[in-house]
């Protein structure tokens, strides 16, 4: 076999690494009640204390949970983050964003690879460091940015690159590099030392002055059914992306009879070019917490769950310390503010690399302890969600609008924007602008009049709503950010002319094919092939037919996919067929009397050319000269 | 009939379904059939490889997940949806390995079959990914050549579910998902011949492979020599 | 009315084993009504090795494995009216493109030749070269079904095709009603 199994993998470095003692393996289990719900934090923990998750690891989680060794391996290799080789004692992953790309990256890399003596995607022998490439790590407004084990590296120069090699050769943690007295700074401290939060535009409703949970003590005066009157009559809606009324996805949860109730917010902000959550995860922590709280009130939960992307470890501490603030003082924990019968705490669960987890089945499925895998609909997760109970999810942005809208009431929310689309929306917007950062401006803004504002009147292309959104170009640029017009959920990427459309375009399909979570086939294998199709459009190598072959492959993909990735997974392509119709035309090559000019001969036979040392008879034409 | 049934129809016949059944289990029970890989009787539904996907009041549904409604019309065997089925048997076709004229499965081969009655004849534009998976042939009855596999679960669903065992799972995301069995190798595990995940009516290719009989019946005598995939249940309503 | 002209057909084998062409000789007696409606040019059939004339048909069995499998389904391609991929080697490499999936190494060729002919477990090579005589035709980076070289008109599945498939598509097509096989007669094996 000249493949790499996974299985030669495992048994390669095997020898050469220290056993994992099995009691500290059960005790990990332990920790967590050998509860196999939280698999991901097991494995997590073990992958943090031991680099990687061994086949006799799994055996001992298995024999712990009471699960079998495949199901443990099933959770194990689905998650970028977690790893059945052993890793470096410092694991760095470059973010491969295609503004990272564009910002540099290249010369990172090479600048790590050089320092550290491997390439991307490898481990030194001595199991120092491992180098990868990860997806969008959410700091697109300041690229080229990586993750050095828990910390973050932003605004990345090939310079800065070799500082910090040399700093982690010489034996510096990653947090004494942020900085010499890290354990001294509180953690929203530590986390602004590594990440800049780039507000650029606050507005009335989010990044503004926000009280004191004003909302949550007024939602105290009113019955849950009034809560949820006023969140639906203030129009809010889902800002994760999908846009459902969130008054109406509350009342489908409390209407549902049920033992518990689940709240449950969705913080894995995967969608390349946003970072909106970050910064209210950074800045507005409380008013998150607030609106969950309303939202359990509402819906009668007693529980919750704040799922924290694996890229955005770098916030724990900050979410932890405040969770523990809060329920010193009385607002989460049991009795909330002195009311009898209003109980809810939530924990937070960490994500381990996986885009899909932000879809609302994943993301239960992943709180689960399972591989994140979309859920089948029906049922609903207000019907039956987490551990089989009726949950709402929502996204980290509407549960801080939710608490606002309680503060300042329903009327307030309902006057800003436009009809269909109420109140405030933060938009991250980065790529080729001067400005780069988060805005929070009422629904309705034209690209135009964003693009003035973030200095991007240059842009030939703006990715709207991220991979899974549109492409425009020029033509469209007065088109407006609403629902009913131009949707996102955050991501505003601006393009200038000299970009290569079919370069971003390829690397979006990689983004979906690398983060597919593979259940049903055309999400699986489609996005492959489309994958392929527009390598074969960059190299010259398309077929004029191959136009058609795109809209058609994306078709079944998007009528045929299990959940929302496959569904909007072909969205690059087609939409920069429609947008940049030249871009494609430009590269094909139409046959010649039925014959392929997209069938390279030459290249076809170059490697036998020189195993054989000789030249072809056939297409090496001066060879009889 | 009871008064609970509900009534809805698939290209315009009338379907009875039982509360709680989904389309597919009702339109078994009509003599319908809507092509399926992944779902097969006395498994869990999956869902997975979508080739049932049919149109429920014009909504693009996976069949046999998806519960009958009263009053739905349901379209199935419509030249868009056949065209988008085709599209994924293809699919799956050129994820694997899949040689008919040198597989054991020929013949019996459910996704061959749906080939064939999708009429999947035209050139394809495809790109083959050509997997190089090794062989597992490890146990002593049974050989597993997971480059034929299609990700339809049934043998993990009904090793834990029927056999009550576990033998197989899903492991790696994405294009990497793929099937794997419960320890270093298949002889490793608990796997016997005598499980239902192993009969010839699992594994729907040639994946799962059983030891020594494997051209016991000659080709052309097979399963789907006796009728296109299907004619079982579309049987029930002739009469 | 003035007689028809026959249909003039040529036919190649490439990466293939011959077994399509045995297959073409199963339409057993029906070849003599065939014979009435057409003639044979280039072909092995003939033994005739070049064109001598533009043809309607070309049938193609074998995919692309090798620099002349490419050279002459070219030829058929500029020869021919009409190009029909006869059996799954011509229709998606076949057999031959198993070497596809083996072939993952650095060197693939090399590693695909090596096991072949010096290091695989039942080879005898006393000599432990690889044959490389001048006039063998450079191996392929990998193997090629028809469709990807050329444009391809039909393709009749099959490992082989049955006599009655290949006699009905040719028919169909001769009489200009062709539309397809009954899905009952399709097998790829």
């Amino acid at each position: 076999m000249a493949t790499n199994t996974p299985d030669e993998q495992m048994t390669g470095p095997a020898v050469s690494v220290p056993s994992i003692p099995v009691e500290e393996i059960v005790s990990i289990c332990q920790t967590y009640g050998n509860d196999r719900h939280r698999m991901l934090d097991i494995l997590r923990d073990v992958q943090d204390r031991f680099r990687w998750i061994s086949p006799k690891v799994m055996e001992t989680v298995a024999s712990q949970t009471c699960l079998s060794r495949i199901e443990v391996e099933g959770v194990a290799s689905f998650y970028s983050f977690l790893s059945q080789t052993p890793k470096g004692r410092v694991t760095i992953r470059l973010c491969d964003d295609i503004i990272d790309r564009f910002a540099g990256l290249a010369a990172i890399a090479e600048a790590f690879e050089e320092e550290l003596g491997i390439k991307v995607g490898e481990t030194s022998p001595d199991e120092s460091f491992s180098l990868e490439y990860t997806p969008c790590i959410g700091m697109c407004d300041q690229a080229p940015a990586a993750m050095v084990n828990d910390v973050v590296v932003t605004k990345l120069t090939p310079d800065l690159a070799r500082q910090w090699a040399q700093s982690l050769k010489a034996g510096k943690s990653p947090e004494e590099i942020v900085s010499d007295r890290f354990a001294d700074l509180s953690p929203h401290a530590r986390a602004t030392a590594q990440v800049d939060n780039n507000i650029r535009h606050a507005g009335a409703v989010l990044l503004g002055p926000v009280p004191d949970d004003a909302g949550l003590k007024t939602a105290l005066g009113l019955t849950p059914v009034q809560i949820m009157d006023m969140i639906e009559a203030s129009g809010l809606r889902g800002c994760g992306g999908a846009g459902f009324t969130t008054g109406r996805k509350w009342k489908f949860a409390a209407a549902e009879k049920a033992e518990k109730h689940f709240v449950l917010c969705n913080a894995d902000e995967g969608e390349p070019g946003t970072f909106k959550d970050r910064v209210l995860l950074t800045e507005r922590p409380h008013l998150l917490v607030e609106g969950m709280t309303i939202a359990a009130r509402a819906v009668g939960a007693r529980e919750g769950i704040i799922y924290l992307r694996g890229e955005y470890v770098y916030l724990r501490d900050l979410i932890e310390e405040v969770l523990a603030d809060r329920r010193a003082r009385g607002l989460l924990g049991e009795a909330i503010l002195g009311v009898e019968g209003f109980d809810f705490d939530l924990r937070v669960q960490m994500g381990a690399g996986a885009y899909i987890c932000g879809e609302e089945g994943a993301l239960i499925s992943s709180c689960e302890g399972l591989p994140g895998e979309p859920k089948t609909r029906p049922p609903f997760p207000v019907n039956r969600g987490y551990l089989g109970y009726p949950t709402v999810v929502n996204n980290v942005e509407t549960f801080c609008h939710a608490a606002r809208i309680l503060d300042r009431g329903a009327q307030w929310f309902f006057d800003m924007g436009e009809e269909g689309s109420h109140g405030t929306k933060l938009f991250s917007v980065s790529g080729d602008c001067l400005n780069p950062g988060l805005y929070e401006f009422p629904y309705g803004l034209t690209i135009n009049e964003l693009l003035e504002m973030v200095g991007g009147e240059d842009a030939a292309a703006v990715q709207v709503g991220g991979p899974s959104g549109t492409m425009i170009a020029r033509d469209s640029f007065h088109r407006r950010l609403t629902f009913d017009d131009l949707a996102t959920g955050g991501a505003i990427i601006v393009f200038s002319g000299e970009r290569n459309v079919l370069e971003i375009v390829e690397y979006y399909m990689s983004f979906f094919v690398h983060e597919s979570c593979g259940y049903c086939t055309p999400c699986r294998v489609g996005n492959v092939f489309l994958q392929k199709a527009i390598g074969k459009f960059r190299k010259g190598l398309a077929n004029p037919e191959d136009i058609d072959y795109l809209k058609d492959l994306s078709g079944t993909i998007i009528e045929t996919s299990r959940c929302g990735l496959g569904m909007t997974s072909p969205n690059p392509i087609l939409t920069t067929l429609k947008n940049f119709p030249l871009v494609y035309s430009a590269m094909v090559k139409p046959s010649k009397d039925g014959i392929r000019a997209t069938f390279d001969i030459q290249s076809a036979i170059d490697g036998a050319r020189h195993l054989a040392k000789r030249r072809s008879y056939i297409y090496d034409e001066d060879f009889s000269k | 009939m009871t008064d609970q049934d509900i009534t809805f129809t698939i290209d315009g016949v009338a379907i009875t379904a039982k509360p709680g059944q989904t389309i597919m289990e009702a339109a078994d029970d009509a003599g319908v059939y809507i092509p399926r890989l992944c779902d097969h009787e006395g498994l869990r539904h999956q869902g997975g490889c979508r080739v049932c996907t049919v149109k429920a009041n014009g909504r693009s549904v996976a069949a046999c997940t998806q519960p009958a409604a009263p009053g739905q019309t349901v379209e199935n065997e419509t030249p868009h949806i056949n065209k988008l089925r085709r599209d994924l048997v293809e699919m799956l076709f050129h994820e694997g390995n899949h040689l008919c004229p040198i597989c054991e499965a020929s013949g019996n081969c459910e996704l061959q079959a749906m080939a064939y009655r999708l009429e999947m004849g035209e050139p394809t534009k495809f790109p083959y990914l050509e997997p190089s998976r090794a062989l597992d042939a490890s146990h002593h009855d049974i050989a597993l050549d997971t480059n034929r596999c299609i990700s339809c679960g049934r043998c993990i669903r009904a090793s834990k579910d029927v056999d009550g065992k576990g033998v197989f799972g899903y492991v790696g995301r994405g294009i990497h998902r793929r099937v794997a069995v419960n320890g270093e190798d298949l002889a490793h595990t608990d796997a016997d011949a005598s499980d239902h995940a192993m009969s010839d009516e699992v594994c729907p290719v040639g994946c799962i492979i059983r030891k020594r009989v494997g051209f016991a019946t000659p080709i052309g005598e097979r399963e789907f020599d006796k009728g296109l995939i299907g004619y079982e249940i579309e049987g029930k309503r002739r009469g | 009315m003035a007689e028809l002209r026959k249909a003039r057909i040529a036919t190649a084998s490439l990466a293939g084993c011959f077994g399509c062409h045995m297959a073409i000789l199963d339409i057993d007696e029906r070849l003599m009504e065939l014979m009435k409606l057409v003639e044979v040019d280039r072909s092995p059939l003939t033994d005739i090795k070049r064109f001598t004339k533009r043809c309607d048909i070309g049938i193609i069995e074998g995919g692309c494995c090798n620099e002349e499998n490419v050279h002459v389904l070219r030829d058929f391609r500029r020869n021919c009216d009409v190009l029909i991929s006869i059996g799954q080697c011509a229709i998606m490499g076949g057999l031959p493109a198993m070497r596809n999936a083996i072939m993952h190494s650095d060197a693939p060729l090399r590693e695909c030749l090596e096991e072949a002919y010096i290091t695989g477990r039942y080879i005898r090579n006393t000599t432990h070269d690889i044959p490389n005589d001048p006039a063998l035709p450079l191996l392929l980076d990998e193997v090629y079904p028809c469709s990807d070289v050329v444009e391809i008109d039909y393709q009749i599945p099959g490992c082989a095709p049955t006599g009655d498939v290949i006699y009905e598509t040719l028919a169909g097509l001769l009489a200009g009603k062709f539309h397809g096989f009954d899905r009952m007669h399709i097998k790829f094996d």
